[in-house]
Formats: structure tokens, sequence, C-alpha cells
């Protein structure tokens, strides 16, 4: 089975990456482009074939490592 | 004054901080490697800057669960003093011993210079033998330094006078909250700053300014 983890900055935390990829954009002619935020994806293969296992182990990496709740949030995908 | 400094991958100022140490307090700090599972007796453990694990996923977010780690933890909710200094602060709050979190400056850039730092909480093993509102000169060296918390933390770390260091005069390089530069838990017991004092104390580093931190440890 395979997750795929979304991690992003949560609302209000300070995103100075993506406000330069913004003002990138903008250089380049981009218009309309109003707001960029940037996060990390991650694909974890794992060997548990039962669904609901499989979310709860991901879960716990995402708590105890992928994610740093503090300023973070994270979205779970099963594939 | 017993001290440990523990060394992950990639960390680059052991030696710079063992240095210190030994050549302020007199004795010696032990060297612990990241893979042990107990820390030696000491009063006193730091956890010294560098890049470890290349700052891979988050700065400091892989060392924080290493195994001695774990020691480090339980050891510091019975009392041992515990500093954390640039990515050794980073470590320690994504280990959960201080709050809040250090994401990428404000400027983008990685910072290395000199700034200036208002001490203000005396009351710290780190801290005793400094001037209360004393401004010191210190280096930085840091691409991760901005030091975030949520409202409640930040009135909390206020009002309880936990902000130890403030980046003085204007020289907040990284755009931390409250030119936030160190803090210190509510227990008292546990230090993370982002600037090098431990190399601003010998006449070679053209300035002794941080000289009275360490030696505020023989006193604590």
């Amino acid at each position: 089975m395979k997750a795929k983890v979304k991690v992003t900055l949560k609302k209000g935390v300070l995103d100075p990456q993506g406000k330069a990829i913004e003002g990138a954009l903008g250089h380049l002619g981009f218009a309309g482009v109003e707001h960029v935020r940037q996060g990390k994806y991650f694909e974890i293969e794992l060997a548990e074939t039962d669904r609901a296992k499989a979310a709860a182990a991901v879960k716990a990496m995402c708590e105890k490592l992928i994610a740093n709740t503090v300023i973070e949030n994270y979205d779970i995908e099963l594939a | 004054m017993k001290s440990a400094v523990v060394v992950f991958p990639g960390i680059n100022r052991e030696r710079d901080m063992m240095l210190a140490l030994e050549s302020i307090t007199g004795q010696k700090p032990l060297s612990v490697w990241h893979t042990e599972t107990e820390l030696p007796k000491v009063d006193l453990v730091v956890v010294p800057g560098g890049f470890s694990y290349g700052d891979y996923l988050r700065c400091g977010a892989i060392a924080a669960r290493s195994p001695i780690m774990s020691d480090i933890r339980a050891k510091s909710l019975k009392g041992l003093k515990v500093l954390g200094v640039c990515n050794g602060f980073q470590i320690i709050t994504e280990a959960g011993l201080l709050p809040g979190a250090l994401v990428r400056n404000a400027s983008l850039h990685f910072v290395c210079r000199q700034v200036k730092l208002r001490v203000e909480n005396i009351r710290t093993f780190f801290t005793n033998r400094m001037a209360k509102g004393a401004v010191v000169s210190c280096p930085v060296a840091h691409g991760e330094g901005n030091y975030i918390c949520d409202a409640e933390t930040l009135a909390r770390l206020e009002g309880e006078g936990r902000v130890v260091f403030r980046y003085a005069e204007g020289t907040n390089p990284n755009g931390a909250m409250h030119d936030i530069a160190g803090i210190v838990s509510e227990t008292g017991n546990v230090i993370g700053m982002m600037p090098h004092p431990e190399n601003m104390i010998e006449p070679l580093h053209g300035r002794t300014d941080c000289r009275p931190l360490f030696e505020s440890l023989l006193a604590a």
C-alpha cells in the first residue's frame, strides 16, 4: 500500500519561500498570482495491506516525525 | 560542574563548545554520540550547533528523535540542565523541550554576522553573572532562526520572563517574533538560543562579551 502525505504550513505561519516564488512568478509575467504557499510531499510505500492499520501507522509517523504540528498540518491519502 | 556535549552526524560546532566549557569551567566535557541511550552523570548537557542530518526534513527534526534524546528528555524532567545552541536550539525545540519552532529566516538568506543581544533574564543558569539589560555582541550563523509560536505561548513566555535573550539595536537577523534570540523552559533548566556565545569568549574571537555566560555555569 502507498501513502501520499502532504505537509503544509498552518495558516498564519510566515512562508518566505512561498513569498519568493510568488515574486518570481510575477517577474516572469504571470499575472494574477495572488498567493503562493509552499509545502512538502511524501510517498511512503507500506508493507501493510490493511487500510485502517496503514492509516493509523501513517498518522503516527506524521505526528512523530514527518510534520511539526506546531507549525504544520498534514493530509494523508492512501492508494 | 560536569558537562557533556552531544554529537550527531553533521554537527560541526561541538569542538568550539567543548573548548569554551573546558577553558571557562576548568573541566573537560564528555562527548556523547547520538546513538547512546544513556547520558553519563553530568550537571549540564549541551546540544551544539551545526547541520545535523544535513538539515533534512526540518532543521533538527531527525536528531530530535535520536536515541540519546529520550534520555535527555527524561533527565531534563528531573532537573538536568540542558543548553541548545543554534542547531541545538532547533533540536531541543523539535524534541519538545521548549515551545515554538524555528523557521526559515524572513530574508531567506543564511546570516553569518555579529548581532547585539540584550540579556532580559538574569535568573538562569547561563545568565546569572550578567547585568539585567546588558547588551553584548555575539555571532550568529543560521538559515532557520526565525522563532515563532502561537499567541498564547508568546504571551506566556513574555509574561513569565522566559525570553532570556533578545536581538537588540535593530540587529534581528531572521525576523523572530519579539526579537526573540533565546528562551528558557518553564522549569528554568532548559535554555535554547540561536546565537553562538562559544565563539565570543577569547581575545582571538575579537571580543570576550560572552565569557560571563559560561562563568554563570560555575555559580549555577
